[in-house]
């Protein structure tokens, strides 16, 4: 029996109201578990409220029923303890690339000498030897995502919360950071939560995929992805992954039509 | 050097044009050449190096010293709540529409002749750039990148120091340099309502004796005074926004 390091027991939220044109997704008892380990992601439309999800579990935002536990724990303040990637990378233009990295440890308090080692050790890994000391201008569109996933892993937390960061990366560099992510996935033991709209992202790289509507309820639905690890590009082209996908894409689109 | 080479050659040319046209109108007292001016310079160069310039920088330097600090703590001041900034902001803006210079008569009768009736002046002609673009800067600070900072785990200072300020530098040098020239003007005006020394004062002296370059000489050098801060204030910049320099 995995350990469950995330858990959403009956959580119900929604913005306070006061905006009557835009409707603002709502959360209702929601429900789910997240193992140690597990790569998930959140699928659903535009406004379904995943990125709400997110921010209730870096705790920008409070439930108002029901509980979120981080690693067995339910705590009045959330903030620090897990890892964010935003969509756009959000580097600080102004600080250069080993700056921005260890923003998080800078913050933790950390000595400044001690954060560079720290960085230092990873860079190779990232891809990122010899462009420590480049400003974000400087840097390719995949390279920047690098570096703001290295920030994210530097806030030392078990669990990261990607938020759809290959979205605006073109096709091939796209395939090259997915690949590149189950490795250090796998290499590191941390437990992803990655939100997507994109139904193959989500097959290529989850265990588990959520599914978050609002119509006609607000609800989250989940599916197992049936992959074995170390999965290729060429598995997403298996007729039960093809099903899958089929199945999936529908349900997205039954909300768009809404 | 390059870049200026343009605005060398018309600036050469106006005064060339000037020289000739000097020389043919041939009253001083109206209208010197610009050698004529240069001349005198030289002429006065001990008394106005050593005696009227000190006296205006000093003036120059308090009086920004103090916008500094007046307008960089309303700026954050505002930036903190939104009642200072409702309160002050319509109030700075309006400060605006005064003519100081109709003012500053005042501040001779409140000061006298001591540096502060000056002072005044200056820092109330430079505050307001540095206060608006200080305040503009830190307002657009982002909203995301404060929100990744709050995740992970940072203060109310934290935001301040490593989000807030670095997003304001930019805007701050930009009214910095508008004030420091600026400031040039508030001083000499200043020092021609009253004053017993500094290049304003000195200049307005020349005019009563009809010393047509006397009163340009020190105007030209005020003007040297006013270009330098400027092009100090932006290598202060350079080093400090080298990220944008690329």
């Amino acid at each position: 029996m995995s350990r469950a390091v995330l858990t959403f027991q009956d959580v119900t939220f929604h913005y306070p109201s006061g905006n009557l044109i835009h409707k603002h997704p709502i959360l209702e008892d929601i429900h789910f578990q997240v193992n140690a380990g597990e790569f998930v992601s959140i699928i659903g439309a535009s406004g379904s409220g995943k990125s709400t999800i997110f921010r209730l579990i870096t705790g920008l935002e409070q439930p108002i029923e029901g509980k979120i536990y981080l690693n067995g724990k339910s705590m009045s303040n959330q903030l620090g303890q897990v890892g964010y990637m935003p969509q756009q990378d959000l580097l600080m233009p102004w600080r250069t690339v080993m700056d921005n990295a260890i923003l998080p440890l800078e913050i933790k308090g950390v000595k400044k000498a001690e954060a560079i080692d720290e960085v230092r050790k990873l860079l190779g890994e990232f891809g990122l030897e010899g462009v420590e000391d480049a400003f974000p201008s400087d840097l390719s569109g995949g390279m920047k995502q690098r570096v703001s996933f290295l920030r994210s892993v530097l806030s030392g937390s078990n669990i990261l919360l990607l938020d759809e960061p290959f979205s605006a990366l073109d096709a091939i560099t796209r395939l090259n950071m997915q690949e590149w992510l189950l490795g250090q996935w796998e290499k590191r033991r941390k437990t992803i939560l990655f939100i997507t709209h994109d139904v193959e992202e989500a097959l290529f790289l989850s265990d588990r995929i959520f599914i978050l509507e609002q119509e006609p309820n607000p609800s989250l639905k989940e599916v197992h992805v049936p992959l074995r690890r170390p999965r290729n590009v060429r598995d997403l082209t298996r007729t039960e992954v093809v099903i899958m996908r089929g199945h999936l894409i529908d349900q997205l689109r039954l909300k768009v039509k809404k | 050097m390059k870049h200026y080479i343009f605005s060398t050659s018309l600036v050469l040319l106006i005064l060339i044009g000037w020289e000739v046209g000097a020389q043919i109108y041939n009253k001083s007292y109206i209208l010197p050449a610009p050698t004529d001016i240069l001349l005198k310079l030289w002429e006065l160069k001990g008394i106005l190096l050593l005696e009227h310039l000190p006296a205006t920088l000093l003036i120059m330097v308090i009086g920004l010293a103090i916008s500094l600090l007046i307008g960089g703590g309303l700026a954050i001041w505002m930036n903190k709540s939104q009642l200072l900034e409702k309160t002050f902001y319509p109030i700075i803006i309006t400060s605006q529409t005064i003519p100081i210079i109709a003012l500053a008569p005042i501040f001779v009768l409140w000061f006298g002749y001591s540096i502060w009736s000056k002072v005044v002046v200056t820092v109330l002609i430079t505050f307001f750039p540095i206060t608006v673009s200080t305040f503009d800067g830190l307002r657009s600070s982002d909203k995301d990148m404060k929100e990744l900072l709050f995740t992970m785990g940072a203060s109310k200072r934290d935001i301040f120091f490593k989000l807030d300020i670095p997003t304001a530098l930019p805007s701050f040098f930009s009214g910095l340099k508008v004030a420091v020239t600026l400031s040039v003007i508030g001083a000499a005006i200043g020092e021609w309502l009253g004053a017993q020394a500094g290049l304003g004062y000195f200049s307005r002296r020349m005019m009563t004796q009809f010393d047509g370059a006397g009163v340009f000489a020190p105007i030209l050098l005020l003007s040297i005074v006013g270009v330098s801060l400027f092009l100090f204030v932006t290598s202060i910049e350079k080093y400090f926004l080298k990220w944008r320099n690329r």
